[in-house]
């Protein structure tokens, strides 16, 4: 028997940690003199209070969403891809080149190579770090983190050097050319009569997104691959003994981890600003890890989470322009969510499982005498070791 | 405690040690339900139940690992409440642990104070734990180098070294959880005396096992636990092997295997000056030979940590080696592609792993993923290139589960809720219903509730019978010589003999485990 239902590991424990990150959230708001309760309004009406707000949320929500999952393929096999914000901003020069160097004849296919080139970009930059951990032991979590960094050294030198328009004193690529720019939100939901999403920056990769979702889920759930990486991240040595190649799906899983990292930049490079800026991604990245922790590695959870983020990004951005709340504190209250959510998941989880013993335990001294509830051996467990 | 009241001493009615009423949960499981026990001084006192019983939980309450949801202890017939275990050492409770806790690179004295030194200078403990231990070797025959190193003394030793911790701090009352777990028979028979030398000096010595043979030769009086019950505490000298099983399982228990004369065939499995060096550089396996034919089971026997698992490993596929190993006349590679478990897989090895919740099972998957384990790639699994097919690894389970009897039978519980003898049976369905060639068996009944050993035991006997070959590891000599058609000896990386079980017994194959004789010409 497990220690708790599953809808409260998966519904429960988000949601206490959520309003927890809330409470504390709200102290530190009344602390510095604003209503709370103003500001929480203020958020939802900015986030999710229009279309408008809404575009901006999904296009938040996107980037989160390929990140996130590239955290969650990887955590699958244990491995803690910390890389994920160079792997997107190497994703950007994936697109900014096919973009600035093929002339595409409509958007759709140019959607498709930029995405397959951001994905390879962005895959080859978790290759190097994975290949490090598998042949050499390299900490994986040592060398993306440091990854990122050179990246970003990379990309400034690319940018400065390379793919500065000649006469240009901005480190920036030049615009992409019309042919290439994706259908915005605005553009696919609005009628004659009615404007939807005006100006906001939501397009049509959010449905890419949504689709990497299921696609993971079914490699996770449904594929042989997925299989053997669940496999390998419970047990190497059971792997070991399955005669499953630690080296092939440690290669495989960052590869795709990074893959879908990278594939971020069809959002932010191409569908926003149509052309490759320096820190194009914005920390999305690092964002993405809190958001495979609290989409506890589902794709499904991964989707919610990243919404979540989305809303607490543009809600937090709509605070800081219309009220006193400085920007610093957004920061923080974000960080509060993420800290909660993230990594003091086990403060709510422990007491809460502890609750549900103790009612477990309730429920069965009620109902002794009665019959049994199923055999006996069910309610095995090996004895443990002091 | 007040020894020095000459009043409580001489009143021998007052047991050692009385618990009453002990519950204690985990979750949902209970791993003891109002037990209720008197240990009386100057006895050696088992208790005897399978893995699971809770023998060890009942234990940590007395040591102060966990706290008992109900019930009250008694120490020399005064209520103690023994919240962690520098309580229990105050209260004279030593536990001498199944992994032993000592620091590997300090000596022997140094791991005897270590946590009870008197002051912060070291030196005046050292010497007084020099003394002391020179008191203690005289009076109970434990007989240790004190300046030796624990990494370069053999495990009896080390065993020695915690009971000597447990005296140092003057314990009246000793708990040995498996004691024997580790040790050669001639160990444990040293073991043994030293105990007896303890019990005659007046001490109280709890011995938790889960071995029968030693119940019989060392106890005065047992108790039997099952399923977090205690179902009775009898006199050995009043009680047999027989019916102590029967206490422990609940029903009538067949100790002996029951098989055919052998009837061996053709050479299944070849190996040549097979050499294994670790990943430390270590030799473990230092050229071997050994030949299994079809319709026998060959029994490695052997102390733990002398090249048998390494032995498995290489020939399930985990492990690279030098030599030569044939199987039904084809060399098999030992290192680089072609040398995986899957190789090995289609090459006819079927592998029951030692370790089951390490290396047999993924513990957080489905009893119907672990059923494809190893075997994920089999066509039968297979719904296209990448896809699994997950509907036929579940129709598949349900066959297992049935056929072997595996409870709950429930396909969706993941490995983890099953109990250890059910855990075993999924990773022994898996393997047999592949009908191997040559099947290699590494523990198959560690953990294993009695009732499931034996349905082990007759499934692997039932495959040699079906003219297979069976390669056996175990560290139960019994096991090894109720199973085994032939049995060969490891220590330290080398054979040292192969003997058949019926001209052999546990006293020649003790030596040979130890090292002591070589093979006689």
């Amino acid at each position: 028997m497990d220690r708790m239902p599953q809808w409260a590991d998966v519904v429960l424990i988000p949601l206490i940690s959520l309003i927890l990150a809330a409470i504390l959230s709200a102290l530190v708001i009344l602390g510095i003199g604003e209503d709370p309760v103003a500001a929480v309004r203020m958020m939802v009406n900015g986030a999710v209070g229009s279309t408008y707000g809404w575009g901006y949320t999904l296009y938040y929500a996107t980037n989160f969403m390929f990140t996130g999952l590239a955290v969650a393929v990887a955590f699958h096999a244990r491995l803690f891809n910390i890389g994920g914000e160079g792997q997107a901003m190497l994703g950007g020069l994936g697109v900014a080149l096919v973009c600035l160097h093929v002339p595409w004849p409509h958007w759709s296919v140019a959607l498709v190579a930029a995405a397959i080139s951001a994905a390879a970009f962005g895959a080859a930059w978790a290759a190097i770090p994975a290949w490090l951990q598998a042949r050499r032991g390299s900490h994986i979590v040592i060398t993306t983190i440091m990854f990122n960094y050179i990246a970003a050294a990379v990309l400034n030198y690319m940018l400065v050097t390379a793919l500065r328009p000649r006469g240009s004193m901005d480190p920036a690529t030049a615009r992409f050319p019309e042919a290439v720019h994706l259908p915005t939100f605005q553009q696919i939901f609005s009628s004659a009569g009615q404007p939807l999403f005006r100006g906001a920056p939501a397009n049509i990769s959010f449905f890419v997104a949504v689709f990497a979702c299921i696609a993971v889920w079914a490699l996770i759930w449904r594929t042989r691959l997925g299989y053997e990486i669940r496999a390998y991240g419970h047990s190497e040595t059971g792997a070991r003994y399955a005669g499953i190649s630690p080296f092939r799906i440690t290669m495989i899983a960052m590869l795709i981890s990074g893959g879908l990292a990278g594939m971020m930049a069809i959002n932010n490079v191409m569908g926003e600003a149509e052309r490759l800026v320096l820190n194009a991604t914005e920390g999305a990245g690092f964002i993405g890890i809190a958001v495979a922790l609290m989409g506890r590695s589902h794709p499904f959870g991964v989707f919610l989470a990243a919404i979540l983020f989305g809303f607490l990004y543009q809600g937090g951005a709509e605070l800081a322009l219309w009220t006193n709340i400085p920007r610093e504190l957004i920061v923080v209250i974000q960080a509060l969510v993420i800290l909660f959510t993230g990594a003091l998941d086990n403060m709510v989880r422990m007491p809460l499982e502890r609750l549900f013993q103790a009612i477990g335990r309730k429920r069965r001294d009620a109902g002794e005498g009665a019959p049994k509830p199923g055999p006996r051996s069910a309610q095995h467990e090996p004895e443990p070791e002091p | 405690m007040s020894a020095d009241d000459p009043a409580e001493r001489q009143e021998t009615a007052v047991p050692a040690i009385e618990l009453k009423g002990i519950s204690k949960a985990f979750g949902p499981v209970q791993a003891n339900r109002d037990i209720s026990i008197r240990v009386m001084p100057g006895t050696i006192h088992g208790i005897i139940g399978e893995n699971g019983a809770g023998k060890s939980t009942l234990m940590s309450i007395l040591y102060g690992f966990y706290k008992a949801d109900r019930g009250e202890i008694f120490i020399n017939g005064r209520k103690t409440d023994i919240p962690d275990s520098q309580a229990a050492i105050a209260a004279g409770i030593g536990m001498v642990f199944q992994h032993f806790k000592l620091v590997e690179t300090f000596t022997v004295l140094e791991n005897v104070i270590l946590g009870a030194e008197d002051g912060r200078l070291l030196k005046p403990s050292l010497a007084k734990a020099r003394r002391l231990l020179k008191e203690l070797a005289a009076e109970y025959e434990l007989n240790v180098d004190p300046d030796a190193v624990i990494s370069d003394i053999g495990v009896g030793m080390q065993q020695r070294v915690e009971i000597l911790k447990a005296l140092y701090r003057q314990a009246d009352i000793l708990i040995l959880d498996e004691p024997t777990g580790v040790l050669t028979p001639s160990e444990a028979d040293q073991l043994f005396r030293i105990l007896h030398r303890l019990k005659d000096e007046g001490k109280t010595i709890v011995l938790i096992t889960h071995k029968l043979r030693e119940i019989m030769e060392a106890t005065d009086t047992v108790s039997v636990m099952r399923r977090g019950e205690m179902t009775a505490t009898v006199r050995t000298a009043e009680t047999s092997p027989e019916h102590l099983a029967e206490l422990m399982v609940g029903r009538k228990v067949l100790l002996r295997v029951d098989k055919a004369p052998v009837r061996a065939g053709r050479t299944v499995l070849e190996v040549e000056n097979l050499r294994v060096i670790d990943e430390e550089g270590v030799e473990r396996i230092r050229g071997i030979d050994l030949k299994v034919r079809a319709g026998e089971i060959v029994g490695l026997a052997g102390v733990a940590g002398n090249g048998q698992s390494e032995l498995l490993e290489v020939l399930g596929g985990m492990r690279a080696a030098t030599g030569l190993v044939r199987l039904n006349g084809e060399a098999l590679a030992l290192s680089g592609p072609g040398s995986d478990g899957q190789a090995r897989r289609a090459a006819g090895i079927a592998h029951v792993p030692e370790d089951r919740q390490r290396e047999g099972l993924i513990m957080e998957f489905h009893a119907w993923e672990n059923v494809g384990f190893g075997y994920h790639r089999d066509p039968a699994y297979r719904r296209g290139a990448v896809f699994m097919n997950n509907a036929a690894l579940r129709a598949d389970t349900e066959a297992k589960i049935a056929q072997y009897d595996i409870r709950p039978a429930n396909c969706w519980l993941t490995a983890r809720n099953f109990s250890g003898g059910n855990q075993q049976k999924i990773v022994v369905a898996r393997e047999m219903e592949r009908n191997p060639d040559l099947l290699l068996v590494g523990q198959p009944t560690r953990g294993v509730d009695i009732g499931a050993i034996e349905f082990i035991h007759k499934q692997i006997v039932a495959l040699r019978d079906a003219g297979k070959a069976v390669l056996l590891v175990s560290v139960e000599l019994e096991e090894i010589l109720g199973l085994s058609d032939r049995i060969a000896v490891m220590f330290d990386g080398r054979i040292m003999g192969e003997r058949l079980p019926g001209a052999t017994d546990e006293k020649e194959l003790g030596l040979l485990m130890a090292g002591m004789a070589r093979e006689a010409a």
